[in-house]
């Protein structure tokens, strides 16, 4: 520990630091003329505003993504999901929380560890299990994997298993929406790592200076792959580094979901006013290790430890049951209901076929018939 | 068939009397953006200095005050954010032209090319095509040192997933821009820096080139020359114009698992095959990427009727270029 580094339930929704505030910004930027008749691939949608998510069904997309997580982590063990696989147990609260903010016609850009912002975006569990087997029945073909889920129907551009290699890419779809006009804000999620990352400083720099609808949403697990924050930033305040590009930055406590659902909702309601981009650091944890191959030697078994004990589920449920608004019987009702759409996941994903071999080069271009044709 | 490109032309901007305009080639490549933005609100340039500058060949010069700071974006140095965003404004239906200084200064967006441009469509199992247009200045040959005279176009031609297009005559600057932004895939088009000042003939009507396969410049019957780009015009000024009759070619792209079009210049007339290269690299292992390289692997595995004789390799002197 640091003296940069909070506890659990350190960091709160909202809270603004005079540091954080917005800097003075140079003036190169005017508004964007809108283009006529544009209707890019799932853009077309309206953004009403979003009003705050029920508690309980944070808790239960928790749960359900929880439980997910662990179907993965046996089906790993029994090879039936194969290549990388990155869980994000301990931090379905930052999937949840910052997934309850955005409307339909948002963008979501993701990283390597998305199974929960795939499930928490609304992509069917049948699709994101499918695409754990490599089954041409997944939403990205077979052909993404873990890390590459893909729903253009959700907006939701994908897993990018280069650290950063995301963020220019929201940058463009941002830019996109800002020059048709169109009331979109782009949800860039990356994790501490990419802050050292030459991409995250271009690309903060890039939308600050266009004032691009962008929500850089850090998920500060605390760990670049197995190299702690303190040994890998020189100042481990990353929303104070964010707000040095000229946005509005924030820290949130990641372990809780409805302090990020809060946060997130106040961030984009900013960026969908036209300002410009917001920072959010979401201050979590993951509890299991970075991936299947992973022997998390580089971590106490103690810190894991205390860390769980702000686990994001329990915390909830607690908090919900002494407001009077959760019960155990919704609880056992809600885990027998996702016991069953899993395994119904797992039994169509067992079911479906691999991709055929004649398809090995199909998509490598766009189809020469027009099919693929881009909006 | 196509005149000699490195014919100089008297003056630039005149009409001539074939009904054609003189300009030069980078007028051509002004005037095909000039269309392009006309043409379809989609379009945007965005690069470093393309703006207030002009462009630092000045192709874009002109175009900021006719088009206005949200179509003709300058941008920070920041090659990756730039390409990046070029990726993601085409996947939000936008039809960038990103504009890359040099092709030595695209390796700082090289991730992105790559990692981004060129598999999203595979990985997303076809929901992703980026129908993205990056243009760079390439090649050696001005003294102004390795890092801003190398020729990486052989190794972009070996990422699928990317069209590769080196445009040769001012045709082709003219004529291939369109085209590119019409290709519901990334388009990387690269221009030789000695050829902006190139000056010909525009016939009149000039339109649209044909990106999907090499050009037949001269019908011949005993050597074929395989060239592309800046290396068009000195494959034929070094030719003995009585002796052989040519092909020689830009080179196209459809480059897909290493395969570069084999067009109609293979077609059986001739029995040699020479390529020709303007590369700047000095590394012998360069060779076996070079674009010639791949061309030549490529016309092997064609039917061997075409071929009667061994494939040649010729490159100009590597010592030349190391301080170009």
């Amino acid at each position: 520990m640091t003296a940069g580094d909070k506890s659990p339930g350190n960091g709160r929704a909202g809270r603004k630091p005079s540091s954080r505030r917005r800097s003075t910004r140079t003036e190169t930027s005017t508004t964007a003329p809108t283009v006529a008749a544009t209707a890019a691939t799932g853009t077309t949608a309206t953004n009403a505003p979003v009003t705050a998510p029920d508690p309980a069904d944070l808790l239960r997309q928790m749960m359900r993504i929880r439980r997910f997580e662990e179907r993965c982590a046996e089906l790993y063990s029994t090879t039936k999901i194969r290549g990388f696989v990155h869980l994000c147990i301990g931090e379905e609260a930052v999937a949840v929380g910052q997934m309850s903010a955005l409307a339909p016609g948002d963008a979501v850009v993701s990283t390597y560890r998305e199974h929960g912002h795939a499930l928490a975006r609304g992509m069917s569990m049948e699709s994101v299990m499918a695409e754990m087997f490599g089954k041409v029945t997944g939403c990205s073909r077979g052909r993404g994997g873990s890390m590459h889920l893909f729903d253009v129907s959700r907006r939701f551009y994908g897993g990018n298993a280069i650290v950063a290699g995301g963020l220019p890419l929201a940058v463009g779809l941002a830019l996109a929406d800002q020059m048709n006009g169109r009331p979109n804000v782009t949800a860039c999620i990356f994790g501490d790592g990419a802050m050292a990352e030459g991409e995250f400083h271009e690309s903060a720099n890039l939308a600050a200076l266009w004032k691009l609808p962008v929500l850089f949403c850090c998920e500060n697990n605390r760990y670049a792959m197995g190299t702690a924050l303190a040994r890998e930033h020189a100042q481990t305040d990353l929303a104070m580094r964010a707000a040095s590009y000229g946005m509005v930055a924030w820290t949130v406590d990641g372990m809780d979901a409805e302090a990020v659902a809060e946060a997130t909702r106040r961030a984009v309601d900013q960026v969908r006013g036209g300002g410009g981009p917001c920072f959010l650091e979401q201050r979590t944890y993951r509890f299991r290790a970075h991936s299947m191959y992973d022997p998390d030697r580089y971590r106490e078994k103690s810190e894991i430890e205390q860390w769980k004990r702000s686990d994001p589920i329990p915390a909830l449920a607690e908090r919900l049951k002494s407001r009077g608004t959760l019960t155990d019987a919704d609880m056992h009702r809600w885990a027998q209901e996702i016991e069953a759409e899993i395994e119904a996941a797992v039994a169509a994903a067992e079911r479906a076929d691999v991709e055929p071999v004649a398809d090995l080069t199909r998509y490598v271009t766009s189809p020469t018939d027009g099919s693929g044709s881009p909006t | 068939m196509t005149a000699p490109p490195s014919e100089p032309a008297a003056q630039t901007g005149a009409p001539t009397g074939a009904g054609g305009t003189q300009t030069t080639y980078r007028e051509a490549l002004r005037e095909a953006h000039r269309d392009a933005l006309t043409r379809d609100p989609r379009v945007f340039l965005m690069g470093e200095d393309v703006g207030c500058y002009g462009g630092s060949f000045a192709v874009s010069l002109g175009l900021l005050e006719e088009f206005g700071p949200e179509r003709i974006r300058d941008t920070p140095l920041s090659e990756s954010a730039f390409t990046g965003a070029g990726i993601g404004a085409a996947l939000g239906g936008m039809r960038p032209i990103v504009e890359i200084m040099t092709v030595n200064f695209s390796l700082l967006a090289l991730d992105q090319i790559l990692n981004n441009a060129a598999t999203l469509l595979n990985m997303s199992g076809g929901q992703l095509p980026v129908p993205l247009v990056i243009r760079m200045t390439t090649g050696a040959g001005r003294q102004v040192a390795a890092q801003h005279s190398h020729s990486l176009e052989g190794w972009y031609a070996h990422i699928p997933g990317l069209r590769v297009l080196a445009p040769a005559t001012i045709e082709d600057a003219r004529g291939m821009l369109w085209p590119a932004l019409q290709d519901p895939d990334p388009v990387l088009i690269f221009e030789h820096g000695s050829l902006y000042n190139l000056k010909g003939t525009l016939p009149a009507g000039a339109a649209e080139v044909d990106i999907t396969r090499a050009a037949v410049r001269r019908r011949g019957t005993d050597v074929t020359l395989v060239t592309y780009g800046g290396s068009l015009g000195k494959g034929y000024s070094r030719v003995p114009t009585r002796s052989i009759e040519l092909f020689p070619w830009w080179i196209q792209a459809e480059v897909a698992a290493e395969r570069v079009t084999v067009g109609p210049a293979t077609n059986g007339r001739a029995s040699r095959h020479v390529t020709a290269e303007r590369a700047a690299d000095q590394r012998a292992a360069d060779m076996r990427n070079s674009i010639a390289a791949l061309m030549s692997r490529s016309k092997r595995e064609i039917p061997h009727y075409y071929l009667s004789t061994t494939v040649d390799l010729q490159r100009t002197s590597a010592a030349r270029h190391r301080w170009a």
